[in-house]
């Protein structure tokens, strides 16, 4: 039950993108086309959940016993973007196909600040191994479900008229206000 | 002389022409995150201007030494340090400012804008002018911060840097959630858009009339006869 709150918590209630504004960047740069969507939401997803688990454990047996939280930035970032390569090699090694269908958005998922957002709220509220994990999945399913309805709407804003100044970004940025005040009617459930 | 100029320049394109957050998009995150309160959004400003100069000049002064294949990584190292730099004299020095910028302070490493100018400006340059493109970038990106977050804070709350402004305005309590965040951006951004497209027509107007005046002076005959069939 408390697995399931968390989960819940991350996808929906407090979303990751519309509520905490981790991964605007790719949530504006990737969301143009359904497609392209939906394979970034399941990369970083997978980022995700590989992320809580090696940072808990690198600040449960390492960090922590050794006093050396203060190079706890230093150190995160660095398993992430390791995290990434790795991730990297393995996709081009087993799924070339997949590999090709997410190209240059794989490396770009390293500086994608809801991957270390995720490692740091997990060291301040404090999660166990399996609540990270589950955490890290919830938070990835909210990336994608955020990510995936902005690329459906986008689709459609193709056709429309939008006035010349707000075209791109701006329009973007509005239409992502109005679905965080959406979101918001999640915010009883918990 | 040309020197001078130039320098001054690079501190100047960060303001507006190549403005990390309204222009580039750069550092979306914490622009929208933060920025529910202007002194949250000067005190976040502040810690990217120190970041980004330390990790400029740094990046600049090592670019040589520096295998490119490992260059990335090298870089996110030293932008790591100086946030963790920051991150810990705020927490030491002003821990009520820490607790409400939270986890933003140590995601400052992974601001694409600090990165980006790493990338982009000080692996290319010498230190002297990435310190000035530092400075400009810096003070780009805090003066948008504090302005969208004034207007957030006085439509959300009727009040700025904490003086009430207004004592009998009822405050738009959506413009301190995420929603009003996204929203204020959004049309901050059409609005500067609106601003340089003007600028832009105006430009072309005024190059098309040169022009003109410069071929009239040149070939009279040509300039007359272009209204005429124009007309025609």
């Amino acid at each position: 039950m408390d697995l399931l709150l968390i989960f819940i918590g991350a996808a929906v209630v407090n979303n990751f993108v519309l509520s905490y504004f981790l991964g605007i960047c790719p949530f504006i740069g990737v969301s143009g086309r359904f497609s392209s969507a939906v394979s970034m939401g399941m990369a970083t997803t997978f980022v995700l959940v590989m992320t809580a688990m090696a940072t808990w454990l690198l600040q449960a047996y390492l960090l922590g016993p050794l006093h050396l939280d203060y190079l706890q930035t230093v150190a995160f970032i660095l398993v992430v973007a390791a995290l990434v390569q790795f991730v990297e090699m393995v996709i081009k090694k087993t799924s070339p196909p997949l590999y090709r269908a997410l190209g240059i958005f794989l490396p770009l998922i390293t500086t994608n600040c809801a991957v270390l957002g995720l490692a740091l709220f997990i060291q301040l509220r404090e999660y166990g191994f399996i609540q990270s994990v589950v955490f890290g999945a919830g938070a990835g399913a909210g990336f994608t479900i955020a990510l995936c309805l902005m690329a459906g709407i986008r689709e459609e804003l193709e056709l429309a008229d939008v006035p010349p100044s707000l075209r791109g970004a701006g329009i973007t940025l509005l239409v992502a206000g109005t679905m965080a005040l959406a979101f918001m009617g999640f915010a009883g459930m918990i | 002389m040309k020197g001078q100029v130039s320098a001054r320049q690079e501190v100047l394109k960060g303001l507006w022409d190549q403005n990390p957050t309204l222009r580039q998009l750069l550092g979306m995150c914490p622009t929208l995150a933060i920025t529910t309160s202007a002194i949250n959004g000067v005190a976040m400003g502040l810690a990217v201007i120190f970041v980004l100069i330390c990790s400029n000049l740094m990046i600049s002064l090592v670019r040589r030494l520096v295998p490119n294949q490992v260059r990335i990584a090298a870089y996110i190292v030293i932008i790591a340090t100086f946030v963790t730099v920051v991150d810990l004299t705020m927490k030491a020095r002003f821990p009520e400012l820490s607790s409400s910028l939270g986890a933003f302070i140590p995601l400052i490493v992974v601001n694409c804008i600090i990165l980006g100018r790493a990338e982009a400006f000080a692996s290319k340059n010498g230190p002297w002018r990435s310190v000035l493109d530092a400075v400009g970038m810096g003070a780009g990106f805090t003066v948008s911060l504090t302005f969208l977050a004034s207007l957030r804070e006085i439509l959300g709350n009727g009040t700025l840097f904490g003086v009430t402004l207004f004592p009998a305005w009822e405050p738009w309590v959506v413009m301190i959630l995420p929603a009003g965040g996204f929203l204020t951006l959004g049309l901050i951004l059409g609005g500067v858009n609106l601003i340089n497209r003007s600028h832009e027509a105006s430009r072309r107007r005024a190059l098309v009339e040169a022009s003109r005046a410069a071929a009239g002076f040149a070939l009279p005959g040509a300039a007359a006869g272009t209204p005429a069939r124009g007309e025609a």
